[in-house]
């Protein structure tokens, strides 16, 4: 069957199984003919992660059953291929909402996990690690080991951002937090210059719970970086209008927009992209309004499908991270590169990163994180992403795996300093390389077959 | 909505489905089938994600002696009685396999029909003197017509259909609704993994159509619909045409 990515880019042939019931799972791991094999959760990554060319592709969409919720503590225990968005239709109207969530929701729990997924509360609260409890996994010998800071705790951690190259989650518990509201406080502010912008992030992101910037990628000289930062606190019952005081916490209605086909490629012309920038820039408004999460969490998440809008050929995301230290003089060169540049992007998203944790593959650096959108138009995008690959490198920064698809074994090894400690721990629960994957493979975190 | 309906097979494609169609409408669930650990799983997903009261129970169609007290235990529980009850439980035997093996063919036929038959007798029997509720079993279009390629398979549905329609009949005084829901391909694990199957529809699709069905009293469904005229041009075909075709 051929499966690609989030952004259709590459589109491999794979060996895909479906196992209903864990002991079918187990069956496939232990006696598929393929001799590697990966996880599949929603297939939201966007490169090769979930992808295994000529090799076997488990889909974990028969296992999406909740397990338990206790509302006392605020635990919940589910599949590993439920949804984030099926967490939150679960427990926002019962008041909690989740701790940690990145910017789709139509995110499996089992890939949140394997690409340790962060949200605009990075700089505050970390990746999705810090709301895990636990979680089962069967690993390439066929043992099911439960993994938590506790039990088995290098397989815990090689697991958050292991890129299902540990085993198959089977299941997890995590915690979710109480809220007042099923809205936020979002404070918008619109600044001129990558400096301004940089400058505000870094010093009063902190007074924000949430923080996220869209940046024009397109603008250049004295423009170069300007920004639209929207950044939020969760809000009282006191600060809703009236209207909705009633029901504070009020699921979202939103129309469900679909791309009904392939479009040509709309998204991918420069001049629209231009002109949507520029409608962002001049169309914010500063100052505060009150959102519902759905909408300042998950704004793409209303049309389904966008992938669409960039044709046959996919998109590229991507996505780096630059050390604190590293962080101007790095976003610079990255901007000046991409607005010179005649790969359009289309919207990019800036926002600060607190401090890595303890997980060998794990992407966030204390910093600044910039994620850009490229259509694919063939080899100068190609180009591109290899000149940027080189500049950060160069600023000790790193690209996010589970947007990639064209980073290097060479780059790579330079920007994951703990690929060592990291195969050190798949080789003790793993010797025989069960799991492996297109993105194992082109970074040389497994050998090549 | 009230009522408990009671689902035989529900760690099938379809069943599981169906268990969450029933939950989002309010309803309780009885969850019956083998794989305790998975019913288990279904039922805990259907409270925790519809907050409706569900539990599992533990159902062997090939355990004959057991039928009886399975209905039994299966309406105990929940306070306000079994409203329904809808059989899934099914075996889509390799068909060259059920030609060569008479044990393969009999335990088919054990599973799709003399099980289907022998729970709802049990079901009628205690049902007897009540009013209102509904009886229904998941049959399949290739009991309309028998085709090289399933009819093994396709008569132990045909059976059922018979069986179902004249139950139907004894049933109607009662006001209790008997369904006989006739799905085409589905895309479920016992689907997976053949080629080129056209038309496939998800277990969803199917739950959504035998749930309408149920409820607007219909005495045969097919599901997605089309199925419905699809059989009666195959069912039409004249035997001398029929013996030419490859379908």
């Amino acid at each position: 069957m051929r499966l690609s990515g989030w952004g259709r880019h590459p589109a491999q042939d794979c060996l895909v199984y479906r196992p209903e019931r864990e002991a079918e799972l187990a069956e496939i791991v232990a006696r598929a003919p393929t001799p590697t094999l990966v996880s599949r959760g929603m297939g939201r990554s966007y490169g090769d992660a979930a992808l295994n060319e000529r090799e076997g592709v488990i889909l974990h969409q028969r296992f999406d059953r909740f397990l338990d919720f206790d509302e006392p503590t605020g635990v919940l225990s589910c599949e590993s291929a439920v949804t984030l968005s099926e967490i939150i239709d679960v427990v926002l109207p019962r008041g909690f909402f989740l701790p940690i969530t990145p910017g789709t929701k139509f995110i499996s729990v089992g890939g949140a996990i394997a690409a340790d997924v962060h949200g605009k509360n990075h700089h505050r609260d970390g990746t999705i690690s810090s709301q895990l409890i636990d979680f089962r996994l069967l690993t390439g010998t066929g043992h099911i080991l439960t993994c938590s800071r506790q039990q088995n705790p290098d397989l815990f951690w090689a697991t958050l951002g292991g890129m299902g190259l540990t085993g198959a989650i089977l299941d997890a518990r995590l915690r979710v937090r109480p809220v007042a509201t099923s809205y936020v406080k979002q404070s918008t502010l619109g600044c001129p210059d990558l400096d301004t912008a940089l400058e505000r992030i870094l010093t009063d992101d902190r007074d924000y719970e949430y923080a996220v910037g869209w940046i024009d990628c397109l603008s250049r000289g004295r423009a170069l970086g300007r920004s639209v930062l929207l950044r939020a606190n969760p809000a009282a019952r006191d600060d809703l209008p009236s209207a909705l005081r009633e029901a504070p916490h009020a699921p979202h209605r939103a129309l469900p927009l679909r791309v009904p086909f392939e479009l040509p490629a709309i998204a991918s012309h420069s001049v629209n992209m231009r002109l949507l920038n520029q409608v962002l820039w001049l169309g914010h408004r500063n100052g505060e309004r009150i959102a519902h999460v759905q909408s300042y969490f998950y704004p793409l998440d209303t049309v389904q499908n966008w992938n669409r809008a960039f044709g046959r050929r996919g998109v590229l995301q991507y996505q780096c991270v630059l050390p604190l230290a590293n962080c101007r003089e790095g976003m610079i060169e990255l901007l000046e590169r991409i607005s010179s540049s005649r790969c359009a992007s289309s919207l990019a998203v800036l926002k600060s990163t607190g401090p890595a944790n303890q997980s060998p593959l794990s992407f966030p650096i204390e910093g600044a994180s910039l994620a850009v959108d490229f259509p694919n138009r063939g080899p100068e995008v190609f180009a591109l992403l290899a000149d940027l690959d080189r500049i950060v490198v160069a600023r000790g920064g790193r690209v996010y795996l589970a947007k990639d698809s064209c980073l290097s074994t060479e780059h790579f090894r330079e920007m994951y300093v703990g690929l060592a400690r990291f195969r050190e721990i798949k080789s003790k629960y793993d010797p025989d390389g069960r799991f492996a994957s297109s993105l194992a493979r082109r970074l040389g975190i497994v050998e090549a077959a | 909505m009230s009522g408990v309906v009671v689902i035989v097979g529900a760690t099938s494609g379809v069943g599981r489905a169906l268990a969450r169609v029933y939950a989002a409408e309010g309803r309780a669930l009885v969850l019956a089938g083998r794989d305790r650990d998975s019913l288990d799983r279904i039922a805990a997903d259907c409270r925790v994600r519809f907050a409706v009261p569900a539990r599992s129970e533990r159902f062997d169609a090939l355990d004959f002696a057991d039928h009886a007290a399975f209905v039994e235990r299966a309406s105990k529980g929940f306070g306000n009685g079994v409203d329904g009850m809808i059989l899934c439980q099914g075996e889509m035997p390799d068909e060259a396999d059920a030609r060569r093996d008479p044990h393969v063919l009999r335990r088919s036929i054990d599973v799709n029909y003399a099980a289907t038959v022998s729970v709802l007798e049990r079901a009628a029997d205690q049902w007897a003197g009540r009013t209102g509720g509904f009886l229904c079993a998941i049959t399949s279009v290739a009991g309309d017509r028998g085709r090289p390629r399933n009819h093994l398979y396709g008569s132990t549905k045909a059976a059922v259909s018979t069986y179902l329609g004249g139950l139907r009949v004894r049933m109607a005084r009662q006001g209790i609704a008997v369904v006989d829901v006739r799905p085409g391909i589905i895309d479920t694990s016992l689907t997976w993994g053949l080629p080129d199957l056209p038309l496939r529809a998800s277990p969803d699709r199917i739950a959504r159509d035998v749930m309408r069905g149920i409820s607007r009293d219909r005495a045969v469904v097919y599901t997605p619909w089309f199925w419905r005229y699809v059989m009666m041009i195959i069912r039409w075909i004249p035997d001398r045409i029929f013996k030419r075709l490859d379908l």
